[in-house]
């Protein structure tokens, strides 16, 4: 029996195994650790045990005698340099080594480079450093009273430790809408700090060629040609002499998106030594000092009719941002997305005031797999909104349906000023209960509760909407450098081709899913595109990888570059056909005649061609280069619901069922998808259930090792059932819309709504994240429930 | 910045010769006492496929096997390994064939970043000679030392079961021949 191939028609949809697998499986991946070159030094670093303090003298002399030590640094040696501080992503300044006081623990107080990794940490016990220590500030409250102890008094004229005031929305058409609401709910809360923790902390190897000035820097880097944007304008070096190189990243999460002082120390060191300088973080230092994420405390009230019609929403937002204000978010937007609060529903009025202060803790606020504070928002408004389903006496998915956006109101413009693209989310609700049998779960959850046997069923819903992918570059810019992102495409004359993007993976898949774009719109199948990334000197310039931009903005540019040279391609597969090209027509892979299709070329002659063959006056080759700069965000959107069960005498909680029905428009590698999905389900419930990263009155580090920072294991990780809906966004390319965060934005709320839809009976109506057992047991207790 | 090179004087360390058997090759050399079996395996023979995650025995990242079983390579020296087998990710292909668990990882998508799997491929492995058909509750168990931070384990559990039965298909293809 013949074998007849299935013609392929479009390389979306399909979940082509991952190309970059082979490597990792072997061992033969290529980490920043993993970066070895000949004469190179180790570097480590001191760190401060104080939260504040006045640094009265540093002795390094003792350090310096050690054998194999080569240099101590100081704060004091890089003032020379111009480089005791940086700026940070938000145009704020960050110390890069501490010069007069330190204002966190875990700061960076000097640096010994060595021969190798075990002398440069045996040096560093023997610096001697002499510390005043100073009251310390641990939360925005205490910032932002009377008399707090002014943080960054290094800034001139600073007389307080107020970062930001920000606002947005209509104040006067909120104050309307409250006047004419039925019902007022209100709710509080702190979504605490956490941390990305990628499984591989964050790391450089700076290599500076004293003869050519070459500067080379091999670095974890989630966006290496902002780095080195950035490292120009620190350093004052050239940047055409300044060369980042990202290799395989062992996870980012949001983490490896600022400059850290240990990036900046290991390159002046290396330029004043004139060796490579190795600096690999270690854990403690990568939890208590490098981008945390949230510290948001939420405060709102939404206004609604009786009939529970949402009319208004008001959210004040203080956020603790550390000693330096260093999220990577949108200059023009102090406080990320986070008034993307009004989430899926069409609530008309909304006014968001937000404020920053700085604190004795480490800067960062960066988006731990989310888009510029979209989490925090879409925590916020499911929170609330299962809130006032209770209040007004109504079912929360019955609420969340009444108040939807509906499909016919796309674009639809929020209270806020976002445009949404398009969605459907009664659908994917619809979908979401329909699946995991609420009705059915509903009536068991009744049935428990008339038994009263302590066994507490919870079931909770969010039905969130992201918005990602961030430019259009008019609005969206960081330190000035608009938000756009690019594709270089190079068709070699075998009919293999290369692909440079200015996106970073650090595990999802580029290689793989963009090289099935430029496949979909070329026939040239994965396995023969090389997707090449996180080199600057060899890839287009971009803003790198968060935020779920990479589909939105760099896929689009993929899309368009490809389209860009099949235009070219068709002119020479009329030359070769000898045929006019508005007589061609293209099927994946082929010119052919129109009503001839047995006269036809391939896209691999047609290359060949591009270099030995071509029409009279066309310049050779077959490659391209394309800036895209999207027109709108993407707004990627799902439902999920979470079943947990509760022992009412311990608060022990389990999760027993998640469904999960994610839009995120047209899957390019729906396995690969659906991975990003998993892994943002766990991450949810490691920030709803274990995850924080908190401190005592001295300002110590509560949470700075794995043993006390809980990341979700297998154990506590439940089974994932995951479901889609298709909405395309209207204006991407090939209608994408992002997918890497939408489950850790979305799934925290439905993990907690699920805890909080269990001990609702008992007029529980809040616990703070990570809802943990004891505090589970102890608002139950409160309560005289349970033991 | 102060670039003198340090004059000799610091307490020297001990220093042993120690010999391992690694991925099937016996490796001969001399180091400080206080190396750590990891920084061995990658510094000292150059496999880097063992990683650093936490540095306090909590990820599993640098896990590899240890006369069989897999043990923490970041909080052990590497004389306590004086004389043993030692097998790393570097070791699991035999022949130029991939083991199964490799394979597995492949088909279902049991990796992203790649940083966590080669110390989850190994514990697998383990898994796989011991119980051969092991359940997903048994394999959750036996992964739980090992955290990855992309994956949510689901296809990583996926991964062992399709690692398991491509093993028994191919011992009963074996049997029939």
């Amino acid at each position: 029996m013949a074998v007849v191939e299935e013609k392929v028609t479009t390389w979306l949809g399909r979940s082509v195994k991952r190309k970059e697998d082979d490597r990792f499986l072997q061992g033969r991946g290529n980490y920043i650790e993993d970066i070895k070159l000949p004469g190179m030094l180790y570097m480590a670093i001191l760190r401060s045990p104080y939260a504040h303090a006045r640094i009265l003298s540093i002795d390094t002399a003792a350090a310096m005698q050690v054998p194999g030590v080569v240099a101590v640094v100081t704060g004091a040696d890089l003032v020379a340099h111009k480089l005791a501080w940086m700026p940070t992503l938000s145009g704020d300044t960050q110390a890069v080594l501490a010069t007069d006081k330190v204002r966190m623990q875990g700061q960076e107080v000097a640096c010994v480079i060595a021969e190798d990794v075990y002398t440069a940490h045996d040096a560093l016990g023997l610096i001697d450093v002499d510390y005043e220590p100073l009251p310390v500030v641990t939360n925005p409250q205490q910032a932002l009273a009377e008399g707090a102890p002014v943080i960054r008094d290094d800034k001139e004229g600073k007389t307080d430790n107020r970062i930001y005031h920000w606002e947005a929305g209509d104040q006067g058409a909120t104050e309307r809408a409250f006047a004419q609401a039925d019902r007022v709910v209100s709710i509080g809360m702190h979504y605490p700090r956490c941390h990305p923790s990628p499984l591989e902390c964050c790391g450089c190897v700076a290599d500076v060629n004293p003869a050519s000035g070459k500067v080379t820097i091999y670095m974890t880097s989630q966006a290496p040609h902002a780095h080195r944007t950035v490292f120009a304008l620190v350093t004052g070096l050239p940047e055409q002499n300044i060369q980042i190189i990202s290799p395989d990243l062992g996870g980012g999460f949001g983490n490896k998106v600022p400059i850290y002082p240990g990036y900046v120390v290991a390159t002046a060191a290396s330029l004043l030594i004139g060796r490579p300088v190795k600096w690999i973080e270690d854990r403690t230092g990568n939890l208590i000092s490098t981008g945390f994420a949230r510290d948001f405390y939420m405060d709102g009230e939404l206004a609604l009719r009786q009939d529970g019609k949402m009319l208004g929403l008001r959210v004040n937002m203080l956020s603790d941002q550390g000693y330096a204000y260093a999220d990577a978010q949108p200059s023009k937007f102090k406080a990320g997305l986070f008034h993307v609060v009004t989430g899926s529903y069409d609530i008309p009025a909304a006014h968001v005031v937000t404020d920053g202060a700085y604190t004795n803790k480490a800067p960062g606020g960066v988006a731990y797999r989310c888009s510029f504070r979209v989490t925090e928002a879409s925590f916020f408004i499911e929170r609330l909104v299962q809130k006032a389903a209770y209040e007004l006496g109504l079912d929360p998915a019955e609420l969340r349906r009444l108040n939807f956006i509906q499909p016919e109101q796309f674009p639809y413009t929020s209270a806020t000023g976002f445009v949404y693209d398009s969605g459907d989310y009664e659908r994917a609700l619809d979908l979401a209960l329909e699946k995991v049998g609420y009705r059915e779960l509903r009536q068991e959850q009744a049935k428990l509760r008339q038994e009263g046997k302590g066994k507490l069923l919870g079931i909770g819903l969010a039905s969130f909407t992201e918005v990602v992918g961030a430019g259009p570059g008019r609005q969206f810019d960081i330190l000035g450098i608009r938000m756009f992102d690019s594709a270089e495409l190079r068709v070699h004359p075998t009919g293999k081709a290369i692909l440079k993007l200015g996106v970073k993976s650090q595990g999802q898949g580029h290689e793989t899913t963009f090289a099935q774009i430029v496949s979909n719109e070329l026939g040239i199948p994965p396995q023969d595109v090389m997707v090449q990334e996180g080199d600057t000197d060899n890839t287009p310039y971009g803003l790198g990888t968060y935020a779920s931009r990479s589909t939105p903005t760099g896929g689009a540019a993929t899309a368009v570059v490809a389209r860009e040279l099949r235009e070219k391609a068709k002119r020479i597969a009329a030359h070769l056909l000898e045929a006019a090209a508005e007589d061609l027509e293209w099927e994946l892979g082929r010119f052919f005649v129109r009503g001839t299709p047995d006269r036809g070329v391939t896209i691999q002659d047609v290359a060949f061609a591009a270099y030995t063959n071509l029409p009279e006056g066309m310049q050779a080759g077959l490659e391209g280069v394309h800036y895209y700069d999207p027109p709108n965000m993407t707004y990627p959107f799902g439902s999920y619901v979470v079943v947990v069960d509760i022992d009412a005498g311990t608060g022990q909680w389990k999760v027993r069922r998640v469904v999960a029905v994610d839009d995120c428009g047209v899957r390019i590698n729906p396995m690969i998808v659906e991975g990003q999905i998993m892994g943002g389900l766990t991450e949810g419930l490691g920030m709803a259930a274990m995850e924080l990263i908190t401190f005592d009155e001295e300002g110590n580090c509560i949470g700075s090792n794995f043993m006390d920072y809980l990341l979700p294991t297998s154990m506590e990780t439940p089974h994932f059932d995951l479901f889609e809906t298709v909405t395309p966004s209207p204006h991407h390319p090939i209608g994408c819309k992002g997918v890497g965060e939408s489950a850790t934005v979305g799934s925290p709320a439905a993990y907690v709504n699920a805890v909080i839809d269990a001990l609702a009976p008992y007029e529980i109506t809040n616990i703070d994240m990570p809802v943990t057992s004891d505090k589970v047991w102890e608002a139950l207790r409160s309560k005289g429930v349970g033991a | 910045m102060n670039e003198q090179a340090a004059p000799v004087g610091g307490e020297p360390q001990m220093r042993r010769r120690v010999e391992l058997v690694v991925n099937g090759q016996r490796r001969s050399a001399e180091i400080e006492n206080r190396l750590l079996l990891v920084h061995f395996l990658r510094e000292t023979l150059g496999l880097t496929g063992t990683h650093v995650g936490c540095d306090t025995t909590s990820c599993g990242a640098c896990t590899v096997r240890l006369q069989g079983t897999p043990v923490k390579s970041c909080t052990m020296f590497a004389v306590q390994a004086d004389g043993l087998a030692v097998t790393t990710v570097e070791g699991l292909a035999q022949g130029g064939k991939l083991n199964p668990v490799q394979e597995g990882f492949k088909e279902e998508h049991g990796l992203q970043c790649g940083f966590c799997t080669p110390g989850m491929m190994l514990v697998s492995a383990a898994l796989l000679e011991e119980n051969p058909n092991p359940t997903e509750e048994e394999i959750r168990f036996a992964i739980s030392g090992n955290i990855c931070r992309c994956t949510g384990y689901q296809n990583i559990v996926k991964a062992v079961q399709w690692a398991a039965q491509k093993t028994q298909s191919e011992q009963a293809a074996t049997t029939v021949a």
